[in-house]
């Protein structure tokens, strides 16, 4: 129960908490919560969901916008609070044209046919004739789909993808703004489509439960509010969380790995390496290793949620400076986003040229183009690079990627890699 | 389970009730698991499954089926498929608690039976290319998606609304 909790904020490591067999049961009791929402909802009746194309039922707009706001309005006040990290959320990425043509393909679906998916299950499992022979049709789509995509339409399927695009982004608008937004667009809508209905209907419904109604409104206005004003935890306050663990692996170094260690992962094929050099652009250029690419540090927070927590949990993050200041800056920035095995580079950039000029030398005295070390930086210690370059020539020095062949490096190895990944897709 | 069949069916609940309830289960779903609910996804993994039955060398050379089911892996070995295993218990459960368990077909006034099955099916069709194509059903990427602000999600469902919209009218003959 302990690990539990330490687990927090989530997601949760289900999979390492409980296993396999835990994490597919709590799915199964989330689903079982889910197909019992919709059907009390009314979603496994099709003339139920239908009649909201002809104004005189908007249940399915009701039920929904309901549930994306409450669930919003919790989801980002947890977020706000600290229990829960939204940067590692799976926020569905955004394919914006594929996306919407295939929204108005289920639109039509949904007309001709009076269910979605999720609600035709549930109109399957209370037995209805109607969901049955939908469900049969929608085997049929998805086959279909999964036969003919491949040849068809892959390029337009996969086209226009922004990743992991947020409305807030979109409308550079802080997070807790957005939230209170929509949910006054909801509230305004919902007695909108009350009275859409009533005027259809001849019926003067939207008065009762009146007072629940604005009460409930009240409430999760009050929420929205706490969300925008509270708003969405800052770097330094992430890292304030993390930091009594995550101080300590830096200041025992256990995080700094050796030139020979990074090596050695940059040609091991079963992990992805993927080097984050934080240095300014005329050093970038002068040199940098192999494969490295440049990171400004005032994006780095926005850089791991779009970036660093979509790779693959086989990629291993090594951020570098010229010495460690920089990089270790930015180490805690990340670190702050949740992205897991995060390393730095010993010595920085300076560390692997002592590391590998000399050895290159002496394993080929004549070879030319090695950058040599700077007399008159030789004493700086801030983050500034101690060698001079014949010319920028960035990665083309064969230092940037030193074949050592047999001449093995001794270091003591500090990469631990780590597993913990929320699922995702839909 | 005749006996529940017999009984008057219960009023569904309130619209913002239930709409309350599923945004809670959605929380929770962000919060335990990290991603939203779905739908449509687990199908088509029952599907493939039972595709690399039939014809495992078909699976191994379709680039979109190889990442579900190429080679050893298998399709339903995924938490998205219990969770629809669990929507069909919950719809159950509820079905039966409020006596709305029945062999019944709901369809407008002015079609047959027959029709309405048809139409049915058809839909059925239309929906699962579509969500296919959108890469979430009205769960997975609407409602999901909209919770967590996608901007492709909330694209997404003003696409959904659009699109019905606009044959509501010329195909109003199915439902009222």
């Amino acid at each position: 129960m302990e690990q539990f909790f330490s687990a927090f904020p989530g997601p949760l490591p289900l999979q390492v908490l409980f296993g396999k067999t835990g994490f597919y049961l709590i799915s199964l009791l989330i689903g079982i919560a889910f197909g019992y929402a919709l059907e009390i909802g009314g979603f496994g009746k099709s003339t139920k969901l239908a009649a909201q194309f002809y104004f005189t039922d908007m249940t399915v707009f009701k039920v929904m916008f309901t549930g994306i706001i409450v669930a919003m309005v919790l989801v980002f006040g947890a977020s706000s609070l600290g229990w829960l990290d939204y940067g590692r959320v799976y926020v569905n990425p955004t394919y914006l044209w594929p996306g919407m043509v295939g929204g108005l393909i289920m639109g039509v679906g949904f007309v001709v046919g009076g269910f979605c998916p999720g609600t035709s299950l549930v109109a399957l499992a209370t037995f209805k004739k109607d969901g049955i022979a939908f469900v049969a049709g929608l085997t049929v789509g998805i086959y279909v789909f999964g036969e003919n995509i491949d040849g068809l339409f892959s390029t337009f399927w996969n086209s226009s993808n922004m990743g992991r695009l947020i409305l807030p982004d979109l409308l550079g608008a802080p997070i807790g703004v957005i939230v209170f937004g929509i949910v006054l667009m909801a509230l305004l809508l919902f007695w909108l489509v009350e009275y859409v209905e009533d005027q259809m209907n001849g019926t003067q419904n939207r008065r009762q439960y009146l007072p629940q109604k604005l009460s409930g409104a009240g409430f999760i206005l009050l929420l929205a509010l706490f969300v925008m004003l509270r708003g969405q935890p800052t770097v330094e306050e992430k890292w304030e969380r993390i930091a009594a663990v995550e101080q300590a692996r830096l200041d025992q170094r256990e995080v700094q790995i050796a030139a020979g260690e990074l090596l050695d992962f940059i040609q091991n094929d079963l992990v992805r390496t993927e080097l984050i050099d934080v240095r300014n652009e005329s050093d970038f250029n002068l040199f940098h290793l192999m494969g490295a690419k440049r990171a400004e540090i005032e994006n780095l927070g926005q850089r791991a949620e779009k970036d660093f927590l979509q790779r693959p949990v086989n990629t291993l993050f090594v951020i570098m400076s010229n010495d460690e200041q920089r990089a270790t800056e930015a180490w805690k920035i990340i670190r702050a986003h949740g992205v897991e095995n995060v390393y730095i580079l010993e010595n920085g950039v300076n560390g692997w040229l002592d590391t590998f000029t000399e050895l290159l030398i002496e394993s080929d005295p004549l070879r030319g183009d090695m950058p040599v070390p700077s007399k008159t930086l030789a004493d700086m210690d801030d983050d500034m690079l101690r060698y001079e370059f014949d010319a920028a020539l960035g990665s083309s020095y064969e230092v940037a990627e030193p074949e050592l062949h047999e001449h093995k490096l001794e270091y003591t190895p500090k990469v631990k890699m780590k597993v913990k990944k929320a699922s995702g897709g839909g | 389970m005749s006996e529940a069949l017999v009984k008057k069916a219960k009023p569904y609940t309130n619209p913002y009730v239930a709409g309350t309830l599923l945004g809670i289960v959605l929380f929770l779903a962000f919060l335990l698991t990290g991603s939203g609910l779905g739908a449509s996804g687990p199908i088509n993994r029952m599907l493939i499954y039972i595709e690399d039955i039939i014809a495992p060398q078909h699976i191994n050379t379709t680039p979109y089926l190889i990442p579900y089911a190429g080679g050893s892996t298998n399709p339903l070995d995924n938490a998205f498929v219990f969770l629809t295993v669990g929507i069909l218990i919950g719809g159950f459960a509820s079905g039966y608690l409020h006596h709305r368990l029945s062999f019944t077909t709901s369809k407008g006034p002015r079609i047959s039976n027959r029709t309405r099955w048809g139409m049915a099916f058809l839909g059925g069709a239309v929906m699962g290319y579509g969500a296919r194509f959108a890469r979430g059903c009205t769960s997975g990427q609407g409602l999901s998606g909209g919770a967590v602000l996608s901007v492709g999600s909330w694209a997404f469902l003003l696409a959904v609304f659009v699109g019905a919209y606009a044959v509501a009218y010329t195909l109003r003959k199915l439902w009222i």
